[in-house]
Order: structure tokens, then sequence, then C-alpha cells
């Protein structure tokens, strides 16, 4: 293509787009170490404390090789794997929710709102306590029960064009029915079936097999890798369907395969540890805030929904000592308050503008 | 630029077995400046949106260089297509070197990232838009004028030889529209880019149009040179409106003043 000599660009103008693309790319990466530091900081934390408390050194001695027999069974045989545990799942839920909030252009549309969870959850408790599976079996069922919401919600909001406030107002009608079908399972079940399948239900990182655990790994890795080479095409649908399509983005297909990682990625943290409320609700808008607000914010999110489970697990096994508590409960009353927070600023920002 | 054929070929359109356009032919003329009118829900836009594959046909076909659209590898025709539609949708808080740097993604790859090239082509779509002292500005701190110089250089990053563009000048005050319209007559007759819009307003329509194309219910009812279809006849016949025509006295082009039912004042 010939370029008239005046449309040329000065190396000036070079510099200037260069300067307007690094700020963003900068910022990503500071936040982006940040956060990593901090979750370090906290993993450290999370293997000192417990009933055994183990010494910042000695964690790091016995991560390396070295260590008491004592303190390599607390930290490998009870703390780490609840960590990891609790870093893939915030991971994934951070993820899971900045995909939907994204791909939808509404912050409402994040899984644990739109019944994604939820039927996760109900399918999830209904083989436990009507088939009586457990392991990996119930992880399949939560993911089917999750593909099977998302369907749902694609068939009845498609009719007209998928919009996003349809599709969350569909969503949000399935949640309730999910939950219905959970609470019907609960009251029909034996009472003890009942309890384990209820602290499971809020959401807990106690009870993690190593077969659980490879499976999550798995899951988030596959998913994760997937959504990095169909992210661009994420970033596009951001610009809504029609300059998508202008921009060579074949949308159909593309939203179809970005809502099927992102209704793995919840399932697969579902499965693994139960509904956290809130953590793919928050993770997002709390990344976007960091990053002051471009793109699907992808790898700070998961970052933060992996702070957020860490954090509050932390918090859920050690805050009252003597009591721990399922670390969906410490989800639920540190992320609604964030959320408020959050709505207050964004329409403070809004009024000022 | 390379020359391209996009043409229409007994195209018949609808929404939910609802017909708006009727087995329509139309060839769009390389290299120049096409602009379609007609009254409101007579298929115009509905007509661009199928020439830009936004809309499959009921029947007929849309070809660009003899290839049906739809099956066109939808990368590879975004590299030679370009469109801008009526409302899209900046995310919250994206800059303008962002969203002008996404009319890139036609020529990236998945190992082909961001190059000195794609710089290249952002800085002097800039450039062509006199947008560049807004590069790390926030898209929802500018102007609608600005804006849509923002999103046709976001189109411009795209490189196509073909632009499409759905009302660019909607919600835009008279100074901006002209602007705007300024900017796509400079970006044909410099680069020879090929601009296809639908507007609104018959007269901007007629000053900017090389090729001028008439619609009424979903059916062509003229088209060439300005000066040749508006006529008296052709507005009467399309629009219901009875008008007088005359010269444009900064363009010469024809100008369309409407008679209505008052105002006759002798």
């Amino acid at each position: 293509m010939t370029v008239p000599e005046r449309y040329q660009p000065l190396l000036d103008d070079l510099a200037r787009v260069a300067v307007a693309r690094r700020a963003g790319r900068i910022r990503s990466l500071v936040v982006a170490v940040v956060m990593a530091a901090a979750l370090v900081g906290l993993a450290v934390l999370a293997l000192m404390l417990g009933d055994r408390v183990v010494a910042p050194g000695d964690v790091l001695t016995t991560l390396f090789g070295g260590g008491s027999g004592g303190d390599r069974f607390v930290i490998f045989g009870l703390r780490v794997p609840r960590l990891l545990l609790g870093l893939m799942v915030g991971a994934a839920f951070g993820l899971a929710g900045a995909v939907f909030q994204s791909l939808l252009g509404n912050p409402l549309a994040s899984p644990d709102i739109i019944g994604i969870t939820q039927g996760a959850s109900a399918a999830a408790v209904g083989s436990i306590l009507l088939l009586g599976w457990s392991g990996l079996a119930v992880s399949f069922a939560a993911f089917g029960g999750a593909v099977l919401v998302a369907g749902l919600i694609t068939v009845l909001a498609a009719r007209h064009g998928v919009v996003g406030s349809r599709f969350v107002l569909i969503g949000i009608a399935l949640a309730f029915l999910a939950q219905a079908a959970i609470n019907f399972m609960l009251t029909r079940s034996d009472v003890r079936d009942a309890q384990s399948a209820l602290v499971w239900l809020v959401g807990s990182l106690g009870t993690v097999t190593s077969e659980e655990l490879t499976s999550t790994a798995v899951g988030l890795v596959v998913l994760a890798v997937a959504l990095a080479v169909v992210s661009p095409r994420l970033r596009m649908l951001q610009l809504g369907d029609e300059a998508a399509t202008g921009l060579g983005v074949r949308v159909t297909p593309a939203r179809l395969v970005i809502t099927l990682i992102a209704v793995g990625l919840a399932a697969v943290a579902t499965a693994a540890a139960g509904p956290v409320v809130f953590v793919a609700f928050v993770s997002a808008p709390i990344a976007r805030r960091l990053l002051g607000g471009t793109g699907p914010a992808l790898v700070v999110s998961a970052l933060v929904g992996a702070l957020v489970v860490t954090g509050s697990d932390l918090i859920a096994q050690h805050a009252v000592s003597g009591l721990q508590v399922p670390v969906g409960i410490v989800t639920g009353i540190v992320g609604a308050p964030v959320l408020l927070i959050l709505l207050a600023r964004s329409n403070r920002s809004r009024g000022t503008a | 630029m390379t020359s391209h054929e996009l043409r229409a070929d007994s195209l018949s359109l609808g929404y939910d077995g609802r017909r708006v356009v009727e087995n329509l032919d139309a060839v769009i003329p390389d290299g120049r400046v096409t602009v379609i009118v007609g009254p409101n829900a007579c298929g115009k836009s509905t007509l661009l949106r199928a020439f830009a594959r936004l809309m499959r046909p009921e029947a007929g076909i849309v070809t660009l260089d003899g290839t049906d659209v739809h099956r066109y590898p939808s990368k590879q025709l975004a590299t030679v297509l370009g469109l801008l539609p009526q409302q899209p949708i900046a995310p919250d808080g994206i800059t303008v070197a962002d969203l002008v740097g996404r009319g890139r993604f036609p020529r990236q790859g998945l190992f082909r990232q961001w190059t000195a090239e794609d710089s290249e082509a952002v800085a002097e779509a800039l450039r062509s838009t006199d947008t560049v002292d807004l590069a790390d500005r926030r898209i929802d701190e500018l102007s609608g004028g600005q804006r849509q110089r923002v999103w046709i250089a976001m189109a411009l990053a795209q490189q196509t030889d073909i632009l499409l563009l759905d009302e660019p000048t909607t919600f835009l005050d008279v100074t901006h529209q002209i602007e705007v319209l300024d900017l796509l007559h400079e970006l044909n007759r410099e680069r020879g880019t090929t601009v296809v819009m639908v507007l609104h307003d018959l007269n901007l329509a007629a000053r900017y149009a090389d090729h001028l194309v008439v619609m009424s219910a979903g059916k062509i009812v003229a088209e060439g040179a300005p000066a040749d279809v508006i006529s008296v006849d052709t507005v009467g016949a399309a629009f219901g409106l009875e008008a007088v025509i005359i010269d444009d006295p900064i363009s010469h082009s024809p100008m369309v003043v409407p008679m209505g039912r008052f105002h006759h004042g002798l």
C-alpha cells in the first residue's frame, strides 16, 4: 500500500505510540509482580501457621529438601496440598469470572451469579447423595452440570441474539432452580450425608486427596493454555460482535469455545473445592481497577483469585483459635464489602468524569 | 493498492423471515466513494451489513474478487475489507493506542505478535486521523468527534483496501460530520481506499459520493453520479418527498431542498 508522504509517521509519533502502549504493559507487569510477591508471602505464612507453628526459615529449609521429620510431615503432608488447592481454585475462579465478564460485557455475568457454579454444585451433590459417587467422578458430574446450565442459558437467551443482560437474567433464574434442586436433595437425604455435602457446598479446601489435586492441576493447565490461545479473540469480542467480525474473528465459534473454556474453569474449581462464593465475581473487577481497566486482565485476575482464596483460607483457619470454618464463608464475608466498595467507587468516578 | 471487486448478486436479505432486501444486484466501484442513502427501513444498513458479512443472505450471494465472503477465511478477508459498525463498543478505560492497536489483529497470529510494522501502522493511522496527541488518552475522556476519528484510525490500522462504514456521522454535530467525511474523502483520494458508507443526510451524501446508491423498500431505485441520480423524481419516488433541487454553492453537487407543507412564503 502506498502511503502519501504527509501520512508517513514521524519518529516522534512512533515514540508516542510506543510510550502509550508501554505505559499499560509496564503497569500490568508491576501489578503482576507485586501480586505474585504477595502470593509468595501468603504462601509462606500458610505453611508456617497451624497447630505446630514452623518458623519461616524452617519452612524454606523444608521446602528445599531439609528440615526435621515433623516439619516435613505437617508441611508436605498437610499444608502444601491445601495451599496448592487454594491457589489453583482461586486462579480458576478468577479466570472464569474474568472471561465471562469480558465476553458478556457485564460485571454481573460471573459464573457464581449466572448459575454455572450452582449447576456444577447441583450435579456434584446429586452424584454424591443419589449415586454415591466420589473423587474424580464427582468432578465430571460437576463439569456436566456446569455445561448443562451454560447450554440452557445460551439456548434460552440466543433466541433474540445473545445480549449480555438477558443472558445474566436467565442465568440468575437458573441459579435459583439449581439451588432448589440442591436443597431438595439435601432435605431428602440422610443427615450425615447431608452434613458432608453441606461442608462441600459452602466451599472447603480441608479435604483434599492427591488424586483430586492432580486432576485439578491437569484441568487448570489445559484450560489455561487453551485460554491463552483464544485470548486475543476475546479482546476483539470486547469491541462488540460486529467490530470483531470486521477484524476477522468468526464470532459464533469463538464465543462457543471461550464460553466452554470458562465453564470448564468454573467447573474444575467447583468440583475441587465447592462453590467458593464471590471469588469469580470480585477477582476481575479488582484486577481491572489495579490495571486502570483495559483488556480482560486474565493473568492479574488469576493472581487476585489465588490471593483471595489463599488469604481467606488463612483467615478461615486461624482467625478464631479453635474454630475452623470453610473458606467459602470468609470469601462471602470479605467479598460482599469489596463489591460494595467497588460499586461506590465506580459511581463516584463516573460522577466526576 | 490492489484492485478488488465487491459485488452482490440476486441478493435477498431478511430478519426472521421478514424480507428487507429483495433480489438486489450491486457492484461497488473500485477506488471510489460509494454512499448508500434511502428512507428509514429501506434496507440500506442491512445491505451494508451483508457486504460486511455480518448477515447471511436468504438468497443470492455477496462476493469479493469472486469468492463468497462467507467462504473467505475470516482473518484473511479482514486484511482486505475493513468495517466500522454503527455502534462499536469501547471497553471501559481502554486507551486510544490500545484500541487502534487492535486493528492489527488480522495481521497477527499465534506466534506472530506485535512487531515494528504494527507500531508503524498504528502511528500512521493516528497521524492520518490527527489523533497522535490522544494516543495515551482514555476513549471515555474524548469528545464524540474525537472518538469517531479514533474508531476510524482503528479501521485504518487494519490497512484494508476497502472500508465499510455504517452511518459514521450519526450522533455527531455538523462540524464533526464534515470533519469525518473530509477525512474519508482524503483517504480515498490520497490512498485509493474504496469507501462504502451509509449516510442519512442526502446533501452530504450528494457532496461526498462519487457513486450514489438510492434505495427504497429493499430495492435500488437509482444509482450513479450524484448529479445524474438526484432529481425531483428520484427523491419523490424514494422518499415520498416533494423537493426542489438546487446547486450546492460550495461543491456544485445537487442539493435537495424539501418543500414541506408550510414555509412557501412568496
